[in-house]
């Protein structure tokens, strides 16, 4: 008797436990917890479903190949395209499958199986002096010319952003040609790859370097920064290769954790994220290009002129991701 | 010690010391599993150039450390001049300041577009970067001194100790033979400090080979940050673990070099201190040159940053003044708090067991528990994650086989890892706090008491912790002060959701906005001086 009533008890303590549970998520996110967090808050207040961020710059994909079935992330947001492949290829996400999701967001920015989502959508664009050059019209090869010596900075050739700008130029001209192209980049820098892309905005109102290659709304959020401003103010921004293919885009994306325990409201929770009012938030608090096509971008955004965007679809960067992480190693250009 | 001690004490001894070395040999273990030739492609490409400098990373800092340190040591033992009681404390406050919190300060000062070059340019009308030259501060170069310049005061504390202690008869022994200031450094001073500088230099190393975020952040690759990505970007723990067996070889023939140089140090140990009057008195350029020297090494080590770091949080103080800086405060203080109180109960455990155990063998769980601390925080991070995990799993499997609901990550998805994870890296210190503390307890009293029919739980409890307060204070000062700043291992093991003021300062550091964490930045600091000044003064009053 007593026993049994222990273990009823217990069962009632794991069947609460479980309820709780169901009203709440957990994300793991690759993006900074405060971009997403007034979001959430919303989708908090609409649903009732509690949200928890851990945010991480590492190591997301080992954490959850680590805690395997017990895993209690839901979702995974990332801040560019190779975080999610890295999650497909280790077997980290199921298909999402929602006529919501496919609807709100266009077949080039999803997986054909529906394993991944893009939210918003980034420029790799080339920032120049206001002063010493003005506004250009730029392809990425340009670049390399010798005629730009000394005078380009940029991050880390490794980090994520920069890979997919490789990727893509190998995409284009294949490896023999965007090897020599990273060459000449290289030996055009101004100061060894470091620092992130507004420290090369910065550089640039310094007078260390007239160009700097960085994300399209680095130059909102600096804005947005009192100590930031006068950088931000320093230079131009410019979408490369507008005369041909276009602008090179990258995507912060959404994946459905294979061993989400609350699948149901995870998916509740990426349809929101697509939908109108949350890309409208990512839009004006991020300047981020919304990937829903009914949801515009902030008007400092849309002051920034439009653009042509690489028609290349994003998933066929994926295939390249490997061979730029190696050419960037062989040409040192890190080093 | 005749006392009958029970089977019990000894059996927690070793149960004790058997969990702190677990990571040890869960690393061992790891690294023997096969790892699908990451390790070799890293053998083949990029571990020679992180190998390398690693060592002369750590060569730098301790000849750095060395030169900055011997000098003001010397002074303040030796010389009477003005400021020479502030400074015997001052020098060690750089101590409180998280090296890449400097680093970060530093670069803001001396890069391109930082205040110096700019002043540089306008004075001589120089227009662009290739019009002169200005040493790269994100270097291997720029590293070791930012390190240096933090981890000196170890070296300061322990020559400034020998430097009083060395026996005045052979200083006037030196004077009679006509040996003057310098000379008698040179010859008698120098070499006698040998053991006590060589302890140092090992700490120093140490703590060099543990840096994470400084190296990081100047994008010198090294191997803590090889351990780090190996594991996080190439995913592989074998191969990470691979990394960590060999930097806990670094680790420990520096371990190693250290005990060597102890053993003699013995031999120096009873002699009486330096009087006031036998002092040289600096008077004029000299007064000035030393009083001057130890200013700007203050000024450059502590002063400068803290004031940069407050001039920044002043100007950002509204966003910084946030709830999440209230939380990330908290969650910093409890379970610094949690770990120093149990690292000090382990301490003073061991340290009993040892103390009065009548079995030679009892030695070994506080010479194995103090292994701890030579773990690197991102090794010690795969250490434990790696045995914890399997418990994880185990407990769920337990569960779901009886036909429960598993309670999930228990271990490794809470603060339990963070603190067990601290407690293993710092009950080494607490149970060398202890144990000087207990060097002076005359065992009479032990057999005293013994006599007067007392059990080992009242001896420890009624004679031994009050004489130990001193010690288990220390300890848990310094216990709190290392976890508040021990970043790596938080930043691996910290649970879902979890932030503490290292993670959170650290987080700004890396995007180069350390503006916004600044105010989280002086906690640290302000935090970690208050130990500090407290045991210096209870060194001073010792000496």
């Amino acid at each position: 008797m007593k026993i049994a009533r222990s273990l009823s008890i217990l069962g009632l303590v794991c069947l609460t436990s479980a309820a709780n549970a169901a009203e709440k998520l957990t994300v793991y996110s690759y993006r900074q917890a405060f971009l997403i967090d007034p979001i959430l808050e919303n989708f908090t207040k609409e649903t009732g479903v509690d949200v928890e961020v851990v945010f991480s710059k590492k190591g997301i994909a080992e954490r959850m190949v680590r805690e395997g079935r017990l895993s209690p992330a839901d979702i995974v947001l990332t801040s560019d395209f190779s975080r999610l492949m890295e999650l497909v290829d280790k077997n980290l996400v199921v298909p999402a499958s929602s006529e919501v999701l496919n609807n709100n967001i266009p077949a080039k920015f999803r997986s054909p199986d529906d394993s991944w989502y893009s939210l918003t959508m980034r420029v790799r664009n080339v920032y120049s002096s206001k002063e010493r050059l003005g506004k250009l019209a730029i392809d990425y090869e340009d670049l390399a010319d010798p005629k730009y010596m000394g005078k380009i900075c940029t991050r880390s050739g490794k980090h994520p952003y920069n890979i997919s700008l490789v990727a893509s130029m190998i995409a284009h001209h294949g490896e023999a040609e965007t090897r020599s192209w990273l060459e000449g980049v290289k030996a055009n820098l101004a100061r060894k790859p470091q620092g992130n892309d507004r420290a090369q905005v910065k550089a640039v109102k310094e007078g260390l370097c007239d160009i700097a290659i960085g994300n399209s709304y680095y130059l909102g959020k600096m804005l947005q920064d009192p100590k930031q401003v006068p950088w931000a103010e320093s230079v131009e921004i410019n979408f490369p290769n507008q005369a041909n293919r276009g602008s090179h885009i990258n995507v912060s994306g959404m994946a459905l954790a294979k061993y989400a325990p609350n699948k149901e409201n995870a998916i509740k929770l990426m349809e929101y994220l697509s939908g109108d009012e949350a890309q409208k938030a990512y839009a004006e608090v991020n300047y981020e290009y919304p990937i829903n096509a009914d949801v515009n971008p902030s008007e400092l955004v849309a002051s920034w002129g439009g653009f042509k965007a690489d028609s290349l679809p994003i998933f066929k960067l994926a295939e390249y991701h490997k061979a730029a992480v190696k050419l960037l190693d062989q040409v040192k250009f890190d080093l | 010690m005749i006392l009958g001690l029970s089977r019990s004490w000894s059996v927690s001894g070793y149960l004790i010391a058997a969990i702190i070395t677990l990571p040890l040999i869960a690393i061992i273990a790891q690294a023997l599993v096969p790892d699908e030739a990451v390790f070799s492609h890293l053998l083949e490409t990029v571990l020679p150039t992180y190998i390398a400098n690693t060592l002369l990373l750590m060569f730098w800092v301790c000849l750095g450390s060395l030169l900055i340190a011997i000098p003001a040591a010397w002074l303040v033992a030796k010389c009477n001049f003005p400021g020479r009681n502030i400074f015997q404390w001052a020098l060690l406050l750089p101590l409180a300041m998280p090296a890449y919190v400097v680093a970060y300060v530093y670069t803001d000062l001396l890069d391109y577009a930082g205040p110096l070059q700019k002043l540089l340019r306008e004075l001589f009308v120089w227009q662009s970067p290739q019009d002169y030259y200005f040493p790269e501060v994100r270097s291997l170069g720029g590293a070791s001194l930012m390190l240096a310049l933090v981890l000196f005061p170890y070296i300061y504390l322990l020559a400034r100790t020998t430097f009083m202690e060395q026996s005045s008869s052979l200083q006037h022994a030196s004077r009679v033979m006509g040996c003057g200031p310098w000379r008698s450094f040179w010859r008698l001073s120098l070499p006698m400090a040998r053991p006590a500088l060589a302890v140092g230099v090992a700490l120093v190393a140490m703590e060099t080979a543990a840096d994470f975020a400084t190296v990081s952040y100047f994008a010198v690759p090294t191997l803590t940050t090889a351990v780090y990505d190996t594991w996080l970007e190439y995913g592989s723990l074998s191969a990470a673990a691979k990394l960590s067996a060999i930097m806990l070889l670094v680790v420990f023939s520096m371990i190693g070099f250290e005990r060597f140089a102890r053993r003699k140090q013995q031999l120096f140990q009873k002699q009486t201190g330096v009087n006031q009057d036998e002092r040289y008195l600096l008077k004029g350029g000299n007064a000035y040159l030393a009083s001057g020297y130890c200013w700007l090494l203050l000024f450059f080590s502590f002063l400068l940053p803290f004031m940069i770091l407050f001039h920044y949080a002043w100007g950002y103080f509204e966003q910084s003044w946030s709830s999440e800086f209230w939380e990330y405060s908290l969650n910093s203080l409890y379970i610094s708090a949690i770990v120093s109180v149990i690292a000090v109960f382990i301490g003073v455990l061991l340290m009993f067991i040892r103390r009065i155990s009548p079995r030679k063998s009892d030695l070994l769980p506080s010479r194995l528990s103090s292994t701890g601390y030579a773990l690197p925080g991102t090794v010690l991070a795969i250490g434990i994650l790696v045995p914890l995990t399997y418990l994880d799993f185990a407990v769920n499997d337990l569960y779901e086989y009886l036909g429960y609901r598993g309670p999930g990550l228990i271990f490794t998805g809470s603060v339990f890892v963070l603190i067990f994870a601290f407690c293993i890296r710092f009950s080494a210190i607490a149970i060398g706090s202890v144990e000087s503390s207990y060097k002076r307890i005359s065992p009479s009293l032990d057999m005293a008491a013994i006599t007067m029919g007392l059990k080992p739980k009242a001896l420890l409890c009624r004679v031994h912790l009050p004489l130990l307060r001193k010690g288990i204070f220390a300890g848990l000062l310094l216990v709190f002060i290392e976890c508040m700043k021990e970043l790596p291992a938080a930043l691996l093991l910290r649970p879902v959701g979890f932030e503490n003021l290292a993670t959170y300062v650290y987080q700004f550091v890396s995007d180069e906005q350390l503006e916004h964490g600044a105010l989280a930045a002086i906690v640290i600091v302000l935090v970690g001086l208050v130990p500090l000044i407290y045991l210096n003064r209870s060194l001073e009053q010792e000496s």
